[in-house]
């Protein structure tokens, strides 16, 4: 097959580090091309390079053969280069197929003319079965939906190099099942991908080739069909990685956390906890599987006291905790790795020693008399990470905001497993990090567990939930579907509970 | 070199330092226009503000200051804590005829006892302003800046209403002198200075009280949560309800207080019945922007505008008319609180962000 991008020892520098250091990459036509690697190994800064974003220090970019400059993303547009960002970039409040043309709108005697747009954008739509409503308000349109129009925004341009940043993070796994296939028609339609990502299953999936980058260098490029998912994840490490947990059987003991025919009411919708009863014991991870959006986030806010519970109770160590403060859950036993940890998890602005006391701050231990107390906070701080190897520039000051990803995940689990605790709700807990902080996150909850917690975890990875959970319990459209026992059940059996188109036993 | 560049702290300064600057030069365009004939020794005035007149004019500058560090500092206490208390005009002008009132009819009050208290209950009048728009931020989700600019209307309307029902003079039009242990002590700085106020103690006092609430506190610490990330906030457990209102409380006793010490300095200024908004409250935008909200900052931007502003008046000598003065400050102000701007500037240039592009670096993949 003919190559139609090669990047030629490429270097990029930023003061103090090497993000890319003399890295080849060849992209030929038509073929699906993964970039692996670990966060902040220099995937995102290397696309940025062929984007436009960076300017290499050393190296070249070939364009069928041709050397070119890209000085700005414009430049990479105009060579058939088109980037789906991590973050979207759609203005919310216009609609799908304004987003699609801003920027390379036809105007008829300078007035907005979208005829020939809408008739290009429908052709593309049918052509990858994208299915996207043009007069739809991006706001309203699901995340995927979203992804899909950032998809059409590079096809409207007749980019033929699409570079993919991460796109299967926000998705779920439907949405994930559905861009393979569009991407495969993609490819198939000679269009060339370039896909970032540190998730082994989706490269193995619908990748042709894969170049497997380590901190700032490259590894190699394989080719997916001879190489095995632990064969990879050694080369994006470094090292043997243990994708399958290692767990002994569980030995529940007593109920720490009982939640008693729980309902909660939202405005203008139907219930979106109804209904639900179940327990979690000392020793063991009870996990609530389902697809995104059943009413999972609601059912951890209502645990969490930060959502009003309708009728039904919580119970906590025999304390009934239905109606009682947030502060109070947090200082009676539970904690909470949240969902979003940019919007819950951590207050960016703060420095990590602050977001380490989040919830203790006004503990004797980091304050008296009303004034905190800076050295036993930093002093607290250290001592978590090292002990939970959080890695941050400046140590106990680092911003949380400046951390990377993985770290700021770290810097949580660290947090909520340190504090007192006896039941420990993890929402998603390794979302968006790569192979060796899963690993490491997975291994400190069984941890947890044969410490004799009660772990409740909630995940939408269906990987995570059969590896890590010693009790399945399936929730559908805020209802407790059906309890599943991960040794006896399939993925397959699994999939058709949390479809809703099977129902057990109310637990 | 480049670690001292890189301290917050310097970065802050510099930033003002050039905000200043540029708001100097496009105040000297405006002289320009306005004068060229007298364009440097207006500009020159200008810059040299209070210094142009000795100790007097220092005193001047201070007497200016006093009430601008405290509505800046209610500014950019709110500021730091997530709120934009626009409403430091009516907080402003109820502290000061609160203040007045006392200071005129409590007369009972023996010694300094009477101005203390007087300042105090300012800053309850203040605080009581403020607590409408947090109250209704916090449990009616009503825009703190659009509740506290009707604020400032119902605020400036009510004490016209009130001074001609209590401590009028109807000669003048304005409020009655307040009793001479009203006035507040000058603290012996008047050996130095002689027209000082000694409000400028009680200012300092404030700057040093927000410092230490702000960074050293658990409260400040809730505060500051809150402003930086509510939903963070709210599930750690902050009652972040709560601390909005204590926010605008704390926010409308500071411009509060402000308005006590400029009409308890005993300059025998009086608060007129005008219908017009007390530009004290405004400008305290300014000067915390200038501040950068921090409150040291606020005390020294305070005090540079107060210089400027003495500087323009000094212009007229020159044949500059007070409108185009005005003007010229306002620019000078104006462009001043552009730090920020400079300072996302400052942090994007080279020489100053060697760690935040690693950081950039670490944070993407």
């Amino acid at each position: 097959m003919e190559k139609i991008i090669e990047m030629l020892h490429i270097t990029k520098k930023f003061p103090g580090i090497i993000a890319n250091d003399d890295i080849n990459l060849e992209l030929r036509k038509g073929e699906i091309h993964a970039l692996l690697g670990e966060n902040g190994a220099g995937k995102s800064t290397l696309m940025s390079v062929l984007f436009g974003l960076y300017q290499p220090e050393e190296g070249e970019i070939r364009l069928n053969g041709k050397k070119v400059d890209i000085k700005d993303p414009n430049d990479a547009n105009r060579l058939g280069i088109g980037m789906v960002h991590q973050h979207f970039k759609l203005v919310h409040n216009f609609t799908v197929l304004e987003n699609i043309v801003l920027g390379v709108e036809d105007t008829r005697k300078g007035m907005l003319y979208l005829k020939d747009a809408r008739k290009k954008v429908m052709a593309i739509s049918e052509k990858y079965k994208l299915n996207v409503d043009c007069d739809a308000l991006i706001s309203d349109i699901t995340v995927g939906m979203q992804q899909r129009v950032e998809i059409i925004k590079m096809l409207y341009r007749d980019n033929n190099i699409l570079i993919f940043d991460e796109p299967t993070a926000v998705l779920t796994p439907q949405e994930i099942e559905e861009l393979m296939t569009i991407m495969r028609d993609l490819a198939a339609e000679g269009k060339s991908i370039l896909f970032i990502t540190h998730k082994l299953n989706e490269i193995k999936a619908v990748a042709d080739r894969c170049t497997v980058l380590r901190k700032g260098k490259c590894i190699g490029t394989v080719d997916i069909k001879d190489i095995t998912k632990e064969e990879m994840s050694e080369m994006m490490v470094g090292r043997k990685v243990n994708l399958n947990i290692e767990k002994d059987d569980a030995h529940p003991s007593d109920i720490v956390l009982s939640v008693k025919d729980l309902v909660v009411e939202k405005k203008g919708h139907k219930n979106v906890i109804n209904n639900i009863s179940f327990d979690v014991r000392k020793g063991e991870i009870v996990c609530i599987a389902g697809i995104d959006g059943n009413g999972q986030s609601e059912l951890v806010y209502a645990l969490t006291g930060m959502m009003p519970i309708s009728s039904g109770h919580v119970i906590l160590n025999g304390e009934d905790i239905t109606h009682a403060s947030i502060r109070h859950h947090s200082t009676h036993g539970l904690s909470h790795i949240p969902e979003d940890r940019h919007k819950h998890g951590l207050v960016l602005d703060y420095p990590l020693s602050y977001n380490m006391v989040l919830q203790r701050y006004f503990e004797p231990a980091f304050s008296n008399k009303g004034f905190l107390k800076f050295e036993e906070i930093n002093q607290y701080t250290n001592d978590l990470i090292e002990q939970f190897d959080v890695r941050s520039g400046q140590g106990a000051k680092t911003l949380a905001r400046s951390m990377s990803g993985g770290n700021q995940q770290k810097a949580i689990v660290a947090r909520e497993m340190d504090r007192a605790h006896d039941c420990l709700i993890a929402v998603q807990p390794t979302r968006g990090l790569d192979v060796g902080a899963i690993e490491y996150i997975h291994k400190k909850i069984v941890e947890e567990r044969d410490a004799g917690k009660a772990i409740l975890l909630i995940s939408l990875e269906l990987d995570e939930v059969m590896n890590l959970a010693d009790r399945i319990l399936v929730i559908y459209e805020g209802e407790i579907v059906g309890e599943l026992n991960p040794k006896e059940t399939t993925f397959n059996e699994l999939g058709l509970y949390m479809s809703g188109s099977k129902k057990g036993a109310q637990v | 070199m480049k670690k001292i560049l890189n301290s917050d702290g310097i970065k802050d300064l510099l930033s003002s330092c050039v905000a200043v600057f540029i708001g100097l030069i496009f105040g000297l365009i405006v002289i320009l226009i306005a004068n060229s004939d007298y364009a440097v020794e207006g500009f020159l005035t200008l810059i040299s503000g209070g210094f142009s007149n000795g100790a007097r004019g220092i005193g001047q500058v201070i007497n200016q200051a006093v009430p601008i560090i405290l509505t800046g500092l209610s500014v950019g206490f709110a500021f730091k804590t997530g709120l934009f208390n626009i409403g430091t005009p009516g907080q402003f002008v109820v502290g000061a005829f609160v203040a007045i009132y006392v200071g005129v009819e409590w007369t009972f009050l023996p010694g300094a006892l009477h101005w203390i208290v007087a300042i105090i209950l300012a800053g309850i009048a203040g605080s009581l302003w403020g607590a409408v728009p947090g109250l209704m931020k916090a449990y009616l989700n009503v825009n703190e800046v659009i509740s506290s600019i009707i604020m400032n209307y119902i605020g400036m309307y009510t004490v016209n209403y009130i001074i001609p029902l209590t401590v009028f003079d109807s000669m003048k039009n304005q409020t009655l002198n307040v009793n001479q242990n009203a006035i507040i002590s000058k603290f012996g700085l008047d050996l130095l200075v002689p027209n000082i106020n000694g409000g400028i103690v009680v200012a300092i006092l404030a700057v040093v009280v927000i410092h230490i609430i702000l960074n050293k506190t658990t409260f400040g610490f809730e505060l500051k949560a809150c402003g930086f990330s509510p939903d963070a906030s709210k599930y750690a457990g902050i009652n972040a309800k709560q601390k909005i209102v204590f926010s605008m409380m704390i926010a409308g006793a500071l411009a509060g207080i402000g308005g006590g010490l400029l009409y308890l300095a005993g300059s025998g200024q009086c608060l007129q019945v005008v219908d017009t908004l007390a530009p004290e409250g405004f400008n305290g935008i300014a000067v915390a922007l200038l501040g950068l909200s921090n409150p040291f900052g606020v005390l020294i931007a305070g005090l540079f505008i107060a210089h400027i502003t003495i500087g323009g008046s000094l212009m007229q000598i020159y044949g500059f008319i007070p409108q185009i003065v005005d003007i010229i400050v306002a620019i000078t102000i104006y462009f001043s609180a552009f730090s920020l701007l400079i300072k996302q500037f400052l942090n994007k240039h080279k020489l100053f962000n060697a760690d935040n592009i690693k950081k950039e670096e670490q944070s993407h993949g």
